[in-house]
């Protein structure tokens, strides 16, 4: 019974776009994850405890919260990144979606920054908006908080693009998380210290220009070479399984 | 010898538009892992209209076989090509015309069967709605199509990624143990399925330890080394 819809190739032009593609995996990704708001939750509350653990543990002093209160956000920012990478594609890898987003037609680097894009709005971008809280928590002066909360917004986006290298890399190991944290944190500690130093410079009145086209410059570089790492490290995991 | 190609039975080879020279050839195909040599030498070529089965003991690598056939799987030696070229100048073109369903189906707990499948096609094709949803029904999902894949049974959750060969275009389709935790009546309807489906000019790979009906088919053979 030779039917008369014939199969044949499929011609280039028939293709999805890149971006719609981008978009449906950044969706999806927004999707799942509020579907399930505890995994949501988890980075966010660990932020705020160890925040506001300091006071308590070290000292309520004004002088010392003002000092030391920007590096205590941008360190409790990090770790808390740190804590949520090792999701970024491990659900996926488990239940088969990562194999067929490595087969879209579509260019792999892409596809990984929209997931990591995904990764950054459902963890990034809630510290940075509950960051003025907290900044006024540790007694910090509003010049301050508002340059933290740029250092944050330039600086988060970082933490997950280069956090995503480190989690493709350790996908198909069994215990990813101390390999993972050892690979990823010297390449946060730039990050780290030009957050904290441009909130510093801030506080002594000291003009940030300077620091803050640094982080720029580290944004610019992350995103253009990390998603290629991404993919290269993703399809690696993805052959050894 | 680790394997051998039959082809005896070349299978309905109908031709169509692009359809007689083969849409993947594989020339001395060796992959190698855990320091076993899992199959070499081997050679095939995918027809367009035929059946290929990939059979072979349990650890054979034969799922191996079909992610290196998918490009998943990079740890082989040979010789792969698309339509006659080497298969890594023409990736993108290459993706484009292979569906791969896995051992894993990429069906995400969360997610209803619905989202599932849109998110599945969404980078491939088109497709709106109401196409989605009628192939769960032919699926046998009608009725769970807003229920979390995580509530729905094994056998279900397979039906939900099994419900896009029934939208796919591709002409290269790769099946991974299709027919697990599929009732008899979902493998007779999946049968018919692959059946008219070479017939009408598309090329299929599948391992399966079920016992196929199907009328003619290249087998693949891959020897377990050391089995009993």
């Amino acid at each position: 019974m030779a039917s008369d819809a014939r199969v044949r190739l499929r011609l280039a032009h028939e293709a999805i776009g890149v971006l719609p593609a981008m978009k449906a995996v950044f969706l999806r990704d927004l999707k799942t994850a509020f579907r399930q708001r505890q995994d949501l939750l988890n980075p966010l509350l660990f932020f705020v405890m160890v925040v506001s653990l300091f006071p308590l543990g070290v000292s309520p002093e004004v002088s010392f919260l003002q000092q030391a209160g920007s590096g205590i956000l941008w360190v409790a920012a990090l770790l808390s990144v740190l804590l949520s990478l090792d999701h970024l594609f491990r659900h996926d890898f488990d239940d088969g979606t990562l194999e067929q987003l490595v087969l879209q037609p579509q260019p792999l680097f892409l596809l990984v920054l929209a997931k990591t894009l995904a990764h950054w709005v459902l963890t990034g971008l809630p510290l940075v908006l509950l960051a003025p809280l907290l900044g006024v928590m540790v007694h910090l002066d509003g010049n301050s908080i508002a340059v933290l909360c740029l250092t944050l917004l330039i600086g988060t986006p970082v933490l997950s693009l280069i956090g995503a290298i480190g989690a493709a890399l350790t996908l198909g190991l069994r215990s990813a998380g101390v390999l993972l944290s050892l690979l990823i944190i010297p390449l946060y500690i730039p990050v780290l210290i030009f957050g904290t130093g441009t909130v510093a410079a801030a506080t002594d009145g000291a003009p940030v220009g300077g620091y803050m086209a640094l982080l720029g410059a580290f944004l610019v570089l992350a995103l253009t070479l990390a998603p290629f790492a991404s993919a290269a490290a993703l399809r690696i995991s993805l052959s050894n399984s | 010898m680790f394997a051998t190609t039959d082809l005896r039975d070349p299978c309905c080879a109908k031709s169509g538009a692009l359809m007689s020279e083969p849409l993947l050839q594989a020339m001395n195909l060796q992959c190698e892992r855990d320091d076993r040599i899992l199959f070499r030498d081997l050679c095939f070529s995918i027809l367009p209209g035929t059946l290929t089965r990939v059979e072979g003991p349990n650890g054979s690598g034969k799922t191996t076989l079909l992610r290196i056939l998918a490009g998943l799987n990079d740890a082989w030696s040979g010789d792969l090509h698309w339509l006659g070229e080497p298969r890594a100048h023409r990736r993108e073109e290459f993706l484009h015309n292979m569906l791969y369903v896995g051992h894993r189906p990429g069906i995400k707990p969360l997610l209803t069967p619905l989202e599932n499948l849109r998110a599945l096609m969404a980078g491939r094709k088109t497709v709106s709605d109401a196409v989605l949803m009628q192939a769960l029904a032919g699926t046998g999902l009608y009725g769970f199509e807003d229920v979390p894949c995580r509530r729905l049974s094994a056998g279900q959750q397979r039906r939900v990624a099994l419900a896009r060969l029934l939208i796919a275009d591709e002409p290269l389709w790769i099946l991974d143990e299709v027919f697990t935790a599929i009732d008899m009546d979902g493998v007779e309807a999946l049968e018919s399925l692959l059946v008219q489906r070479a017939q009408e000019g598309g090329a299929i790979v599948v391992t399966t330890h079920h016992d196929l009906r199907l009328p003619s088919m290249q087998r693949i053979s891959l020897g377990g080394g050391d089995g009993f």
